[in-house]
């Protein structure tokens, strides 16, 4: 390890600040350099992350890390790095328009208590664009765009820290004396902190309101609103929580293997030929599909399949589009299905069209018990209700009319079905069963 | 051996095996499963996955994440893409490698969510201020899904770029027989980082197209990274020759690596008088059309297009030539078409061959409206 003492953490060659005379952003940077210097962290250790505005300009300052982001998104920045190098002392410098418009990562970062340390330069206004109102400026003040007084009421950030989670809330002044010890609390203290630090902003909101540090005070004052530390908080910090509970380390534990299917049986299909399972939700469509696709690929077949149901997936109609070929198939939508089979109502109404566009040269396999369809192809109608125990299990009739198809037509041999069933151990045996069943369709 | 399984499967998995180790995304169809399979599998691997609390958030995690020394990814839709734009500028301008997966869904707006399209191929190109280019790739099938998944983070590390894998419904959730990994599946090379002991100038260059090292935050030098116009040592700076200096090296980087980074499949024969041009989805209804256009002895030629940016020209342009007529196929009113256009002659026709109804272009439509039926 490097030994090292820092006298200050001001990039000399920088110096001085670009702000205006009189700004609170200098006495705020100054404490923070003091901190630092108390503190004696490793330049190297330590992130700025800057945002927006005056307060955005302050990173080149300092001799540490620097990270200058997008208006508001600061925070978001900061847990990435914190996420990826839980070791670093991450800060946030933001302005009270940052915490606007990026109100949301703020809210966010507290619940999650990720460890980064956010000090809002808080001067009630925009500097940097003119002196408009922000979320924090208070009630009737005169800001370039609330010359009538301002009816908006303020956000107290502190109030919205705490409650949205954060581990550790403090609010100061820049005029205070002990800035630099709670902003070196803060940066000490895990987990989620911010330190809400009201300010002068000379430019704007002191000439158009006749604000000046007494008003601060007063100012606290009417809202009720204390200084000091408000908050602290042990909740687990959540980089560490993550590596604790999500994340062990490097590659312990192995991914999921994925499901290798090598083809070892003959099949029968001539051209390429697409089939189209019409169902409902929750009937398993979807897995009847895989598996009739999984076996042809056992068969030595291309196979493809597209699903389409609702986004509210457990109602109305479920649809799997299967193609199998001997060759690569390229076009994976289905002009028209060379076999349908048709199982449920839902299944029937959404798929009309197509059975509409059915020739004689195709097959229609149907649901006995649904009502009778006009088409040109020929018909094979399954009845489910009479076969015993499974005349009632819907979520198989899919599998089952698979089968029977497989058993009366061809294509490839029922073996190569059986083996993709197998695949996965937890279903199968309600799945071979009811391929065995299936032999009473006919 | 061969698998059966989605593109957003095989985009998950090509991003495990190209060593990504974060990933940060918001739930949107069709993206969602690429966000879900990494939230299972990346941590058992040591890597993070993080649901942001918007886009927004999880591009800032991404980019913050990446410069600390993840290689990182995300995964959306149009929605999405939208809500990354500030950000997709901030990981230029910065030099960020990222990977971005666009899932492309029918626009605009919230459009159809289950609904496939090629809606979003000119806004990844155009989608952030300042126009400084980016890189796109489109794979067609699940392989490619893969392999292009792989080369997309090759090419961040290589050109320090968010690279773009568009992809779209179709090609994200078809289930299709694939061979994973495939064997041409590229490698990854390491990230370029300076190294230790030794000063470091965060984006030092000797000439405009060459591509600075980098150094991590929590790494052996001290980083500094800003999204504003900046000097060499990354120092906010108004002065013109460092802004001119920056912003040429920006488009330079890539402008002058077209040929480097150009990707296509060329399926040329002798004498035709057409060439069949498509990307993404629409190009496996383009060759089946073309295959079944030369079964009825009629010359075509075909080209898919795989890096659709930056534009791969030359490429573009030995495949036109000598063709009467060139037809565009994509699953919107013609974005690509544009660019084919501007690259032929004026005996050239272009054709345009489109679909917004959130059906697939099927190979009859192309073999009508390209003149083959
Ligand atoms: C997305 C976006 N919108 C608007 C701006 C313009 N802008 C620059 S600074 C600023 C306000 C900054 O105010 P604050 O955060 O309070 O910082 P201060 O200047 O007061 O220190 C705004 C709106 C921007 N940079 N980015
Ligand atoms: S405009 Fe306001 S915030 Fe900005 S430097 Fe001047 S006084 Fe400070
Ligand atoms: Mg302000």
């Amino acid at each position: 390890m490097t030994t090292f003492k820092m006298d200050t953490y001001l990039n000399e060659e920088k110096m001085p600040y670009p702000f205006c005379p009189g700004c609170g952003h200098h006495t705020i940077l100054d404490s923070l350099n003091e901190a630092l210097v108390k503190l004696q962290l490793d330049p190297q250790e330590v992130v700025i992350v800057t945002d927006i505005g005056c307060t955005g300009l302050s990173d080149k300052y300092f001799v540490t890390n620097a990270f200058h982001g997008l208006h508001g998104r600061s925070v978001t920045y900061a847990t990435g790095i914190k996420m990826a190098r839980p070791e670093l002392t991450v800060i946030v410098l933001i302005g009270d328009g940052g915490c606007g418009i990026g109100g949301h990562h703020l809210l966010n970062a507290a619940r999650r208590n990720i460890g980064v340390n956010v000090f809002v330069f808080n001067n009630f206004n925009y500097g940097m664009t003119g002196g408009e109102h922000s979320i924090t400026s208070p009630l009737d003040s005169v800001t370039t765009t609330t010359r009538y007084g301002h009816i908006e009421r303020p956000l107290d950030l502190c109030a919205t820290a705490d409650i949205s989670g954060a581990n550790f809330v403090a609010r100061a002044s820049s005029f205070d004396k002990d800035l630099p010890d709670i902003v070196a609390k803060v940066i000490q203290h895990e987990g989620f902190s911010l330190l809400d630090i009201w300010e002068l902003c000379t430019a704007y909101y002191v000439p158009n309101n006749r604000f000046g540090r007494k008003d601060i005070e007063a100012t606290l004052e009417s809202l009720n609103l204390e200084k000091g530390v408000l908050k602290a908080d042990d909740r687990p910090e959540f980089s560490h929580l993550y590596r604790e509970r999500v994340a062990g380390g490097e590659g312990e534990k192995k991914v999921t293997p994925p499901t290798k299917l090598k083809p070892r049986y003959e099949n029968s299909l001539g051209r390429q030929k697409s089939f189209l399972i019409a169902g409902a939700a929750g009937t398993k469509i979807g897995s009847a599909g895989t598996l009739f696709s999984q076996g042809g690929i056992l068969a030595g077949l291309h196979a493809t399949q597209r699903n389409d149901y609702p986004v509210t997936i457990k109602t109305r109609h479920s649809i799997a589009e299967v193609i199998l070929s001997r060759e690569e198939i390229y076009f994976t939508g289905v002009e028209k299905p060379d076999v349908m089979f048709v199982l449920f109502p839902e299944g029937l109404n959404k798929s009309r069209d197509r059975i509409a566009r059915l020739t004689e040269d195709d097959l229609l396999v149907i649901n006995a018990n649904l009502p009778k369809v006009e088409t040109k192809a020929k018909t094979w109608a399954l009845d489910f209700k009479p076969i015993r125990r499974w005349g009632r299990k819907k979520e198989y009739w899919a599998l089952m009319a698979i089968a029977a198809y497989l058993r009366e037509y061809g294509t490839y041999p029922l073996d190569a079905l059986i083996e993709a069933i197998n695949l996965k151990p937890q279903y199968a045996k309600d799945n071979l069963a009811a391929v065995e069943a299936s032999v009473e369709l006919g | 051996m061969p698998e059966f399984i989605d593109g957003n499967e095989a985009i998950a998995r090509g991003a495990i095996d190209a060593g990504c180790d974060f990933f940060a995304g918001y739930p949107i169809t069709p993206a969602t499963s690429i966000l879900l399979h990494l939230a299972r599998e990346l941590p058992k691997t040591g890597g993070i996955v993080l649901q942001g609390e918007d886009e927004i958030a999880s591009m800032g995690f991404c980019i913050g994440a990446a410069m600390s020394g993840k290689r990182v990814m995300t995964a959306t839709s149009g929605p999405g893409i939208s809500l990354y734009s500030e950000n997709i500028g901030f990981a230029i301008m910065g030099e960020v490698p990222m990977v971005i997966v666009d899932v492309q869904r029918m626009g605009p707006s919230t459009g159809a969510a289950t609904t496939g399209a090629q809606g979003d191929i000119q806004f990844l190109r155009w989608g952030t201020s300042g126009g400084y280019p980016v890189i796109v790739l489109a794979p067609t099938t699940v392989e490619e899904c893969y392999t292009l998944t792989l080369r997309a983070f090759d090419l961040s590390e290589r050109f320090r770029v968010p690279v773009f894998l568009a992809t779209d419904k179709e090609t994200s959730l078809t289930k299709t027989m694939a061979n994973i990994p495939p064997q041409d599946a590229p490698q990854v090379r390491e990230r370029a980082t300076a190294p230790a002991g030794e000063d470091f100038v965060p984006y030092r260059l000797e000439n405009l197209s060459q591509v600075p090292a980098m150094s991590p935050f929590g790494g052996p030098h001290t980083l500094r990274f800003t999204t504003s116009s900046h000097d060499e040592e990354a120092y906010l700076t108004k002065d013109e020759q460092a802004i001119d200096r920056l912003n040429r090296h920006l488009a330079a980087k890539i402008e002058e690596h077209v040929e480097e980074i150009s990707h296509v499949k060329a399926d040329l024969q002798k004498g035709a008088e057409t060439l069949l041009v498509s990307y993404g989805i629409t190009a496996r209804a383009m060759v089946e059309a073309g295959n079944r256009a030369r079964k009825a002895g009629k010359r075509v030629s075909m080209l898919t297009v795989y890096s659709l940016w930056p534009i791969p020209g030359k490429a573009i342009r030995q495949a036109m030539d000598g063709v009467k007529r060139v037809v565009v196929a994509e699953l919107n009113l013609g974005q690509y078409r544009r660019e084919i256009q501007s690259l032929a002659s004026d005996r050239q026709e272009v054709i345009g061959v489109h679909r917004v109804d959130g059906k697939l272009i099927s190979p009859s439509q192309i073999l009508k409206e390209g003149g083959l039926a």
